[in-house]
């Protein structure tokens, strides 16, 4: 991965909700055809920092460079005017409605209805396009015009992810995608996140489970207490040394000299 | 890496297609077919009209059914809008007596010509629609408590508009034409021969697009059988109002609006956004979509809707009095949609269903004249019929719910 001008890279971030020091001088970079696996104990500042970079929060300080070019994000419209896409955990996907009009939804294509007097969906476009993207992705679904509420966990996800991608972002951050997914959706959509950095987008994968968070990615962030603790690369790395990041013993290790165990 | 494929495909062999019969039995119970649903309901309930009373199924009594049905069906194509979202509003049946006393006052008290007095009703209902959209949204009240408000205010209206008389009649040609007017034989073909002109029309047409942009679903039996099926109900229709007195002016305008509606809530994108916001209003909001400005467009529909199923009411009765848009107005053009599949937990549903729904209804109401059953007799068996049918409504969700996430 050549990573020497990060597509989003993040300086000195810092967001205080009242007493609590959410994030605290963070330094982030993601880069293009990257996946970097951001993970963390509960309340490390995992959210706080995704919400921070789809400009759902503000930050107190920090700067932020999109392509080595100095930003502001000053809210979601901005993240995505830039090109940062975020698919949260819940989905936010409408069960009524079928694939198609979920990936559309918001964004739908319109052309002249009958005899030019009303704007009307244009179903045939937008079902090519739906097409072409999932197969682009090798998202295998049923059928396109099933209902949403209709799909497994890991079919939704993908359709999830698949959405994100219309806007044709450059970074995408997942929120916990394989969260209550199967083995073998697991698998769909960690094969689903490689073929988005195949296609060259910085991603960003948060999630709580170790195996695969190194299974899928390329960096390993680990926050701890809202600073960045510790980041690995993935293939050099092994998971003692990621948990002890995640928990703190590297620290002990390093300052008190009594922790012997995880860090090397 | 490599074990994707296999994986990609594990899960094929256990997909076998069921067989077609289960499919559609599968889609019947879980409500999607609810549109079958009511035809067999309304073959059933016709049935047993026709062995209790013969004259039930004459082309006179037919048509009586048609013009009966039409103020609450035009008053019902606004409540679907409303459930779709998931929102409910108890105020139409007010609104709809409102829009007519305003209507008919101007007409015979102010001597306003009939087509200001009509379109001063119609803006009066789209005005309060407006209004109680606005006191929902911002401040967060559920839309029943503030539709049963307004029911309140709006009935409480109706008694200031009408003054000490307590009655308006309505004598002028225009308004009291608009229920009372029926078109000769041959326009009732042309009509009936356009309809289904435009409908098979469309209908190829957008399977010949399917067919050449090479997309799924294919075949051409789908099409051809709806086709038929349409054709035949038109001709029908036609062939039995032509008997009678001929293709009445307000079940003309009935049809009309629910083709309008039906085609805005499926083909054009803020139907499709009534129906994401009604499916998952959080989801909507994240696409991007103004949900308040959408939830008060849709009582803003609503409330004009009523006031055209009241103007309608008006012409029919050849009045406005005290109990205008009173009574079981209001439950039965809720029921009506209900009955035909609409969702009360938004959604799910659709406008020309609810034309089936009113039939239901009508044809019950209509029927037990028929058979001089008292008032407490219809309105309780009214009330089992709308029971019966939320509970189809909230079985078949909770078997959407098991089948759902596999």
């Amino acid at each position: 991965m050549n990573s020497s001008t990060p597509l989003l890279a993040l300086r000195g971030v810092s967001k205080r909700f009242g007493a609590v020091q959410a994030l605290d001088g963070v330094d982030f970079e993601v880069a293009a055809g990257e996946v970097v696996g951001l993970v963390g104990d509960n309340g490390a500042g995992k959210s706080t920092l995704v919400k921070t970079i789809s400009g759902i929060y503000s930050p107190d300080a920090g700067e932020f460079f999109f392509d080595g070019q100095p930003v502001s994000i000053g809210g979601p419209t901005d993240a995505a005017v830039l090109g940062i896409a975020t698919v949260y955990q819940d989905l936010a996907l409408c069960d009524n409605l079928d694939v198609v009009a979920n990936l559309f939804l918001g964004h739908e294509e319109v052309a002249a209805g009958p005899a030019g007097l009303t704007r009307q969906l244009d179903e045939i476009e937008m079902e090519h396009r739906s097409e072409e993207l999932l197969s682009n992705l090798a998202v295998t679904i049923p059928s396109l015009r099933n209902e949403v509420g209709t799909l497994s966990g890991g079919q939704r996800q993908q359709v999830a992810v698949a959405r994100s991608l219309l806007g044709e972002p450059k970074v995408v951050l997942l929120d916990e995608p394989t969260a209550a997914l199967g083995v073998a959706q697991t698998a769909q959509v960690l094969a689903l996140i490689r073929r988005l950095r195949e296609r060259g987008l910085g991603v960003l994968v948060i999630s709580h489970n170790l195996a695969d968070v190194f299974e899928v990615t390329d960096r390993i962030f680990v926050l701890r207490l809202g600073r960045r603790a510790a980041s690995f690369a993935t293939a050099s790395a092994n998971q003692d040394d990621v948990v002890a990041a995640i928990t703190g013993a590297r620290e002990r290790a390093a300052t008190g000299g009594n922790g012997t165990g995880g860090a090397r | 890496m490599s074990s994707t494929p296999e994986q990609a495909a594990a899960p094929l062999p256990e997909e076998v297609k069921p067989p077609a019969w289960l499919e559609v039995l599968r889609r019947f119970v879980q409500g999607d077919l609810a549109s079958l649903r009511v035809f067999v309901v309304l073959a059933v309930i016709w049935a047993i009209f026709q062995i209790e009373n013969s004259h039930f199924l004459t082309a006179q009594n037919l048509t009586n059914l048609f013009l009966q049905i039409t103020a609450v069906g035009l008053i019902s194509v606004g409540v679907v809008y409303v459930l779709l979202l998931g929102e409910i509003d108890l105020s139409v049946g007010a609104v709809s007596g409102l829009a007519a006393a305003i209507m008919a006052v101007l007409n015979v008290k102010h001597g306003w010509s009939p087509y200001t007095a009509i379109a001063a009703g119609v803006v009066a209902g789209l005005v309060i629609g407006l209004v109680q959209g606005f006191f929902f949204t911002q401040f967060g009240i559920p839309s029943f408590v503030v539709t049963l408000a307004g029911l309140l205010v709006w009935q409480g209206a109706l008694l200031k508009v009408l003054g000490s008389t307590g009655t308006v009649n309505v004598t002028d040609g225009k308004i009291t034409g608009l229920a009372n007017h029926f078109y000769s034989d041959t326009i009732g073909w042309i009509v009936a021969a356009i309809v289904i002109a435009i409908y098979a029309g469309g209908t190829l047409l957008a399977w010949r697009r399917r067919v050449t942009a090479g997309l799924a679903d294919q075949q051409l039996a789908g099409p051809i059988i709806r086709i038929v099926l349409a054709a035949a109900a038109a001709i029908a229709a036609i062939a039995v109002v032509n008997n009678d007195r001929g293709l009445p002016l307000a079940v003309l305008i009935l049809l009309a609006f629910v083709g309008g509606m039906e085609y805005v809530a499926t083909r054009t994108r803020f139907g499709r956004h009534v129906f994401a916001v009604g499916g998952n209003a959080e989801a909507a909001r994240r696409a991007g979509i103004r949900i308040n400005a959408m939830r008060i467009t849709v009582f803003g529909i609503a409330g004009t809707m009523a006031a055209i199923g009241g103007i309608l009411a008006a012409s029919r009765l050849l009045a406005v009095n005290q109990n205008s848009g009173g009574s079981d107005l209001l439950l039965l053009a809720i029921a009506g949609p209900v009955i035909a599949g609409t969702s009360l937990f938004g959604g799910r549903g659709s406008v020309w269903t609810a034309l089936l729904g009113a039939l239901v209804i009508g044809s019950i109401s209509n029927g037990m004249d028929l058979l001089a059953l008292e008032s407490s007799v219809k309105f309780m068996v009214t009330g089992g019929v709308l029971l019966a049918a939320v509970i189809i409504d909230a079985l078949a969700r909770r078997q959407r719910q098991a089948a759902g996430r596999v």
